[in-house]
């Protein structure tokens, strides 16, 4: 068993333990950050294939801005964790009998049988000069050029509608309308000349009294 | 020698995991979603093993395109429990029965 091989049963068993943690945690912050533990693992997994471009992206797009966000929404929500998990037990068989019947099937179609060394073998490694990034840019840039762009759409799409579901007016709070400050005219919006009859000088009060009565005061 | 069968058991074995708790948790639907982004990230690891043993560059590309649609997907996802909690003050699936039919 090489090195490889090694590393990939040491992240393979972190993979899989780490996500068995996310379904069973009770704390929804526990399960996010086992969730994150996951990824990073599986992002090691990537690049032991070659796939480096991808795992840098897993861990940078999904545990630097995806989990994030759920981390946020899970602090900001006030949950009753214990009221979730009442029917926990109850659930617990039939949610086992359906993964034993999905690993029984998969076992027998994806084992070694047909997907191992003698099927697949494994491609010889990629020259030093080669740049995954760089072949999955050409690739992203020139043949799947569309749906990139269909791409973008679609995030712009989300962007708009997380903002428009979670926004929004509360009748209390005062703000300012800019397109009224910047159509106000001198004349009749912000300044007013009013007439009215001069005012009388009043008699000039002496120092001494001005500070008897300041002293009062205090 | 890593073989294509490894990854192809640990996507399953994730997957499989990952059904687990969506039967196990389905009253938290933060949970749920958790659940759905380990579902994803198992497809994912069959396309970027796929994608090294056959040489071709395709199942890369469409990984890109699932980490995009998954990120909308949770940014959605989580803007609309924020305003379900918002209304209701509860994410148990078990109480939103806005929808009767």
């Amino acid at each position: 068993m090489g090195f490889e091989k090694f590393l990939f049963f040491l992240f393979a068993i972190i993979t899989l333990f780490s996500a068995g943690m996310v379904v069973t945690r009770r704390n929804p912050v526990h399960a996010a950050l086992y969730l994150v533990l996951t990824f990073v693992a599986t992002a090691a997994l990537w690049l032991l294939i070659e796939a480096e471009f991808l795992g840098i992206v897993l861990v940078l797009v999904y545990v630097g801005a995806v989990m994030v966000l759920f981390l946020f929404v899970v602090m900001m929500l006030d949950i009753d964790v214990a009221a979730m998990r009442a029917q926990f037990i109850r659930y617990l068989p039939l949610g086992l009998l359906i993964v034993g019947l999905m690993m029984f099937n998969m076992i027998l179609v994806l084992g070694p049988g047909h997907f191992g060394l003698e099927h697949f073998a494994k491609p010889a490694a990629a020259a030093l000069d080669y740049s995954n990034t760089e072949v999955l840019g050409r690739e992203l840039y020139t043949t799947y050029l569309y749906q990139f762009e269909i791409a973008a759409v679609i995030l712009l799409v989300a962007i708009v509608a997380a903002i428009r579901l979670t926004l929004r007016r509360r009748p209390e709070t005062k703000y300012l309308d800019p397109s009224a400050q910047v159509r106000v005219r001198k004349g009749p919006d912000r300044l007013r000349i009013v007439k009215m009859p001069t005012e009388p000088v009043p008699a000039p009060v002496s120092q001494a009294a001005a500070g008897g009565k300041n002293g009062d005061d205090q | 020698m890593i073989a294509l069968s490894d990854y192809l058991l640990l996507a399953g074995l994730m997957f499989a995991i990952a059904v687990a708790g969506i039967f196990i948790n389905r009253k938290n639907v933060i949970i749920l979603l958790m659940c759905i982004e380990l579902m994803l990230l198992a497809v994912n690891i069959n396309f970027v093993a796929f994608s090294h043993f056959l040489g071709d560059t395709a199942g890369q590309v469409f990984v890109f395109f699932i980490l995009t649609v998954a990120a909308a997907e949770a940014a959605i996802g989580l803007a609309i429990l924020v305003i379900l909690f918002r209304g209701r003050q509860t994410i148990n699936v078990d109480e939103l029965d806005l929808l009767k039919g």
